[in-house]
């Protein structure tokens, strides 16, 4: 047998002549289209839903014109319309929500980035996040049947009696109104800020941590003097996120508002917000009610988009930048 | 200058040590005593004994992932702030157990302080406030701190550069001025123990320099403990070296004599490049 000399193995080795012309590319393209394609629908879409609402409303817009966002009216037998009772009812119970739900939605998300055993995290975090994929009318069912009878019977009666004199908390309250509405939206926003919050911090770089503790300090100091101070934004934007949720539910908060067309100062009075209200009177409305409730969908629309835009560009602004992106 | 030599020299030759001064029997200021720690479930030291000379710089050497980091985070009691990690034995500090019952880590840390790998001033901070940060988070407020800052920024060598610009943030300097922030930071709060963590494994040779002449000038006053990869750093700033292997203590001696003559094999192996 001869042994394979040098020149065999050169030979077994180089390689057939490759062709350079020929479709080696073509799943790449295939995907690169239908992608593009699929982006394309959406933005279509998009553009035709907002070309709709603002054609639906234009016989409104042109009777009130801008006067329509500061008339309180609501009047389908004059057909005299305004969105400012929804405007405030959507402001107030957006703002009391962010109120309530903001220091727990911090504080779970600090106990869980920060301060939690790690064998207590995943459980934890997964129950919160639970929480979001509950169906916004159950929640409004559980208002009704759990929420109503205990803000009625308890927190009610406390309240007037404690903070009575605040102009907040007059007249009577059966369970119902702003206060009620206000609450049922914490608990729904409470899981979007408690999870986007835990995971800003959760990017803070670990050195800034470990430099606060190496130094002594304590582990509510590290946080509360490195960590939050170089994650200001994500947080945020966290709560915009979830206020940008508080502002366009819907369900729940139609169940437990009260639906009533007036703007009160007081927390105890029934409401509407500008979601309630569409849903409520949408199916049996027409013509000129039908272009008002259009034109208050699409300022709801912007208003969230708003919030929406200014939330991420927040979040992704800490995402990007060394050292977790400072607010300075 | 240093690290590239210490990667391109031919392994064989004996490395030449000229220690900063001749090691002198000291005391001990900290000492390891069946030191073992874990990740989890798995265990990065396996009982280590060790002390540490007082006023004295101990370099701790040894491959990738042999526990040199996890021993000085024991050291300050860093190891258990990651999640799942724990530590048993004891390690004393002044003849006291810093994991004996009710001591409590944050003043364990005071006491000892650490300097990180990577440059890690607070980005939100400026550097006059870098350096203080220590202070402020102990919520202390030093008599004089414009004479702290000034005497701390002395020490390492930092003050000329940033005089002018104290007010800047910590972030805008050089990465070996950042590092040398933080050595400040971390003298502000006059540790009685240094703990450095290959400190100068992201800075560039005359980054390195400055730094290793900076331990040969503190290393008078401070019990220093440094982790680093190379030989000729250990060589230079130490007067005793540990060598560690797969989380355990393998040999322990003055600088000169574990570079010229290792008494373990092992030891003679990674010293001569032969793995590691
Ligand atoms: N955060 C961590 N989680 C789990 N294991 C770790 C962690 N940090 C280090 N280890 C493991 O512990 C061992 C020792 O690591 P370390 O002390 O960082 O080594 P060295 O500093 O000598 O390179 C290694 O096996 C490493 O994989
Ligand atoms: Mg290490």
């Amino acid at each position: 047998m001869k042994r394979p000399s040098a020149h065999d193995t050169e030979v077994a080795i180089r390689p057939a002549r490759r062709p350079l012309f020929g479709d080696v590319n073509l799943g790449d393209r295939l995907a690169q289209s239908g992608g593009a394609l699929i982006a394309g629908i959406v933005v279509v879409i998009l553009a035709a839903l907002v070309l709709q609402m603002i054609q639906a409303s234009t016989p409104a817009f042109s009777k009130f014109g801008l006067g329509f966002l500061f008339s309180s009216k609501w009047d389908p037998v004059k057909d005299d319309y305004g969105a400012l009772p929804f405007l405030y009812g959507t402001v107030v119970s957006s703002i009391g929500a962010l109120i309530i739900a903001v220091p727990v939605a911090f504080g779970v998300a600090i106990f869980l980035s920060e301060l939690a055993p790690s064998w207590l995290r995943g459980p934890v975090g997964f129950t919160i996040e639970l929480l979001a994929a509950i169906p916004s009318v159950v929640y409004g069912l559980w208002g009704i049947f759990v929420l109503k009878p205990f803000m009625a019977e308890y927190v009610g009666p406390v309240l007037k009696s404690t903070l009575g004199w605040l102009p907040l908390f007059q007249g009577p309250y059966d369970g119902l109104g702003m206060l009620t509405g206000a609450l049922i939206l914490s608990i729904m926003i409470l899981p979007t800020i408690a999870s986007i919050s835990r995971d800003v911090l959760r990017a803070a770089p670990p050195t800034l941590r470990e430099g606060a503790l190496a130094l002594g300090a304590t582990r509510w100091e590290a946080i509360r003097y490195a960590v939050l101070p170089n994650v200001r934004s994500g947080l945020v934007g966290a709560v915009l996120l979830g206020l940008g949720r508080a502002l366009g539910e819907t369900m729940a908060i139609t169940m437990v508002i009260g639906n009533k067309v007036d703007i009160s100062a007081s927390l105890f009075e029934k409401s509407s917000t500008m979601a309630s209200q569409i849903a409520n009177q949408y199916s049996e409305a027409s013509d000129m009610q039908l272009a008002a409730l259009t034109e208050i969908a699409l300022v709801l629309f912007a208003v969230t988009l708003l919030f929406n835009v200014g939330a991420r560009i927040l979040v992704w602004r800490t995402g990007r930048m060394p050292g977790g992106g400072r607010s300075a | 200058m240093s690290m590239m030599m210490a990667q391109s020299k031919s392994e064989s030759q004996p490395i030449p040590v000229t220690p900063p001064r001749a090691a002198v029997a000291p005391g001990i200021k900290m000492e390891a005593k069946g030191l073992k720690a874990w990740f989890g479930k798995s265990q990065a030291l396996k009982g280590i004994d060790l002390p540490l000379a007082e006023n004295q710089v101990t370099a701790i050497i040894g491959p990738s992932g042999c526990g040199k980091s996890t021993f000085v985070r024991c050291l300050n009691r860093m190891h258990e702030v990651v999640p799942g990690a724990h530590a048993t034995g004891t390690v004393t500090l002044d003849g006291a157990d810093i994991y004996g019952a009710g001591t409590d880590p944050v003043l364990v840390r005071r006491r000892v302080g650490m300097v990180f790998q990577k440059p890690n001033p607070f980005p939100t901070m400026s550097i006059r406030e870098n350096v203080l940060a220590g202070l402020r988070l102990n919520g202390r407020r030093p008599a004089d701190a414009a004479a702290l800052v000034e005497t701390s920024l002395r020490q390492v060598a930092l003050w000329d550069e940033v005089k002018d610009r104290l007010d800047r943030a910590g972030t805008s300097l050089s990465g070996g001025q950042q590092q040398r922030l933080c050595i400040a930071r971390a003298l502000a709060l006059e540790p009685e123990v240094l703990l450095m963590d290959e400190p100068c494994s992201a800075l560039d040779p005359i980054a390195t320099a400055r730094i290793e002449e900076l331990i040969h000038e503190i290393g008078q006053r401070y019990t220093i403990v440094i982790v680093t990869h190379n030989m000729q750093q250990a060589a230079r700033v130490s007067h005793y070296t540990a060598f560690f292997y797969m989380g355990e203590l393998i040999e322990h001696a003055p600088t000169d004599r574990m570079f010229t003559q290792p008494s373990n094999p092992k030891t003679e192996d990674y010293i001569t490049g032969r793995f590691g």
